[in-house]
C-alpha cells in the first residue's frame, strides 16, 4: 500500500506531462512526451538485426541494440577506471595511513589537489592523452582515486587503539596486527570511499564520453542533441539513471555482505 | 617460569613541571604464583596505569615489574588480558576472536581447533560460535574476551575492571565462573576494580590503593573460605572495614576533581 501510495506523484506527473505534450504545449523536441521517450527507448534496446545463428551468439546478439552496447561501453569504462583508480588509492591510503611521517609529507599536496573536480582535468587529459579511451579511463580512475584514497587514510588513522592494545596482548606482530586487525578495521571506511568513487566515476563518464569517445551513454545523448533528438536524449538520461541505480544497489549489497559484522548494520 | 609478579618500587609520573601528576608512587608488592589479587580503590588513582604496567603497555617512571624473575619490557600473551570494554574483534566471530591469539603463535589449525573446542564449551560459548559481537550481551561478550585469552593458557590473567559494566546479575555469574577457572587453571589473577564487594568475593588479596599519589594503603589477606557468602557477619565486617578505607580516598578524589584536577 505505501508503495503504491509513492507510485502516486510521478504516475500523475507523467500523465501530464503526456497530455501537455499532445495538447501542443511544448514542441516535441522541447519536450516530447512520455510515450515517445517509451517508444525510442525500448527501440533503442533491441537489437537492429534478426537473429542468425550463423553469425553470432544468442547473447551476443540480444546485446546488440544500441543501447545495450553504449551502458556495457559505459559500464566497462566506469569498471576499468574505478579499478585503476582504487587499485592506486588503497595501498597509497593504507600507506599514508600507517606512516605519520609519509602523512605529513603528502598530506598537504593531497589537501590541494583534492578539491579540484576531475572534470576541470579534462583539457589536460585531452593534451596528455589523446582522443579515445585512454584520457576517459584517467578521468575516470581520477574521479575515483581521491574519495578512495581520503577515507582510505582516515579508516586506517581511526583505528581504535583497544583493539592495537588487545592484539598487542595476544602477541600480535605488526604484518599480522596490519592483515588482521588494522584492514579489517579500517574497511567500512574504504568501503564508503568506493562507493562515493564509484559515484563519481559514473558522473565522470557520461562527461568524459561526450568529448572523447565515440560510444557509451555520454556520447549517445550528445550524439541525439545534433539532430534534436530529445526523445532519444532523454531515452539516454533514463538508461543512466538505471545503469547509476544498479551499480549503487550493487555496491550496497557487496557492503552489506562485507561489513555483515559491523554495528552500523544492525537492524 | 614462574608465574610470580614482582612490582618493585614502580613509579609512574604524567606530564612534566608544575602539572606533573604522580600517579603511581614506589609501590611495592609480590603476587605469588596462583594468588588471586584484587586491586581495590577510587577512580583516579591510576589503577589502570599500574595494570597496564604490569601488561607491558605502559613504561614505568622509576622501578621495575618482573615475571618469574625477569623484567617485564613489552605486552605478552603470558600476562593475557580481560578489558573492561571487551575489546573483541568486531570483524571475526566468537570462534575466530577465540582462535585469533592461537593463529598469531602459529599452533596448527588442527589443534587450534581443539583446544578452540574445549574453551568455548568450557565458558558456554558453544552456541554462540558463529556470532558476530555486535549480535552478543556485554556478559557474553567478556566470556569471549576470557576464552580469548585462556586459549592460549596463560599463567597470569589481568583483569581491568572487567565486569564493571554488567548488570548484578550477569556479574554474579561471570564472578562465580572466573573464580571456577581460576581454581581449575590455577591462574595468578591481578584484578582491578571500585567494587569493595567484588574484592571481597573474589580475592585471596586485597590491596587498598590511596588517591595521588597512587600508593598501597592496606595490604589484607581475605581468609574467608570459599563459596563466600556476601552475607556472612564476617563478610560484611569486612566490608565495612575496606569501605572506611576507600571512602577516604573517594573523598579526597572528589575533591580534587572539583577543583578540576585531571583524572585518569
Amino acid at each position: 500500500m505505501h508503495r503504491l501510495r509513492g507510485a502516486i506523484v510521478p504516475l500523475a506527473l507523467l500523465v501530464l506531462w503526456e497530455i501537455l505534450s499532445r495538447a501542443g504545449v511544448f514542441s516535441p523536441i522541447v519536450l516530447p512526451p512520455p510515450s515517445a521517450v517509451a517508444v525510442k527507448w525500448y527501440s533503442g534496446l533491441l537489437p537492429g538485426l534478426p537473429y542468425d545463428p550463423a553469425t553470432e551468439s544468442y547473447w551476443h546478439w540480444v546485446f546488440s541494440g544500441e543501447m545495450p552496447h553504449d551502458a556495457i561501453a559505459s559500464l566497462g569504462r566506469v569498471i576499468m577506471g574505478f579499478c585503476v583508480g582504487a587499485g592506486l588509492a588503497v595501498p597509497a591510503g593504507l600507506l599514508l595511513g600507517t606512516s605519520d611521517r609519509l602523512y605529513g609529507l603528502f598530506n598537504p599536496l593531497l589537501q590541494i589537489l583534492r578539491p579540484i573536480p576531475p572534470i576541470a582535468y579534462i583539457p589536460l587529459a585531452i593534451v596528455w592523452f589523446g582522443l579515445g579511451n585512454p584520457p576517459a579511463l584517467f578521468l575516470i580512475a581520477l574521479g575515483t582515486f581521491f574519495p578512495v584514497l581520503v577515507n582510505t587514510i582516515a579508516g586506517v588513522r581511526q583505528v581504535d587503539s583497544i583493539y592495537i592494545r588487545a592484539a598487542r596482548n595476544l602477541g600480535a606482530n605488526s604484518w599480522t596486527m596490519f592483515r588482521r586487525v588494522i584492514l579489517p578495521a579500517a574497511s567500512p571506511f574504504v568501503l564508503a570511499g568506493m562507493r562515493i568513487g564509484i559515484g563519481t566515476a559514473f558522473i565522470v563518464v557520461i562527461v568524459a564520453e561526450m568529448i572523447a569517445v565515440s560510444d557509451g551513454l555520454g556520447y549517445r545523448i550528445l550524439e541525439a542533441r545534433e539532430y534534436m533528438w530529445s526523445d532519444k536524449i532523454i531515452g539516454g538520461m533514463l538508461t543512466i539513471g538505471i545503469l547509476g541505480l544498479i551499480i549503487d544497489g550493487a555496491m550496497s549489497r557487496l557492503n552489506d555482505h562485507l561489513l555483515r559484522w559491523h554495528r552500523g548494520l544492525e537492524r | 617460569m614462574s608465574a610470580q609478579i614482582e612490582i618493585a618500587n614502580a613509579s609512574k609520573v604524567f606530564g612534566t613541571g608544575a602539572s606533573a601528576v604522580s600517579a603511581l608512587d614506589d609501590i611495592s608488592a609480590t603476587v605469588p604464583e596462583g594468588q588471586f589479587l584484587c586491586l581495590l580503590g577510587p577512580s583516579g588513582w591510576g589503577k589502570s596505569t599500574l595494570l597496564n604496567a604490569v601488561a607491558g603497555f605502559t613504561p614505568l617512571s622509576a622501578g621495575q615489574i618482573r615475571m618469574g624473575g625477569r623484567p617485564v619490557t613489552e605486552p605478552g600473551p603470558d600476562r593475557g588480558m580481560v578489558f573492561q570494554e571487551y575489546a573483541l574483534f568486531p570483524w571475526m566471530n566468537v570462534e575466530d576472536n577465540v582462535r585469533f591469539g592461537l593463529d598469531i603463535q602459529g599452533v596448527p589449525r588442527a589443534d587450534a581447533t581443539v583446544t578452540v573446542d574445549r574453551i568455548v564449551a568450557t565458558l558456554g560459548l558453544s552456541d554462540f560460535r558463529k556470532r558476530y559481537p555486535k549480535d552478543l550481551s556485554g556478559g557474553m561478550r567478556q566470556r569471549v574476551a576470557i576464552a580469548r585469552i585462556l586459549a592460549l593458557d596463560p599463567p597470569v590473567m589481568l583483569m581491568d575492571e572487567p565486569f564493571g559494566a554488567l548488570d548484578a546479575l550477569t556479574r554474579r555469574t561471570l564472578q562465580d565462573e572466573l573464580l571456577r577457572i581460576w581454581s581449575e587453571y590455577r591462574k595468578t589473577v591481578i584484578f582491578v576494580t571500585h567494587s569493595i564487594e567484588e574484592a571481597i568475593y573474589l580475592a585471596d588479596r586485597i590491596l587498598v590503593m590511596t588517591y595521588r599519589p597512587g600508593r598501597i594503603k592496606r595490604d589484607l589477606t581475605v581468609d574467608i573460605p570459599r563459596p563466600r557468602d556476601t552475607a556472612s557477619g564476617e563478610f560484611n565486617a569486612l566490608k565495612r572495614e575496606l569501605a572506611g578505607l576507600v571512602m577516604a580516598e573517594q573523598q579526597r578524589f572528589t575533591s580534587a576533581e572539583l577543583h578540576g584536577a585531571a583524572v585518569d
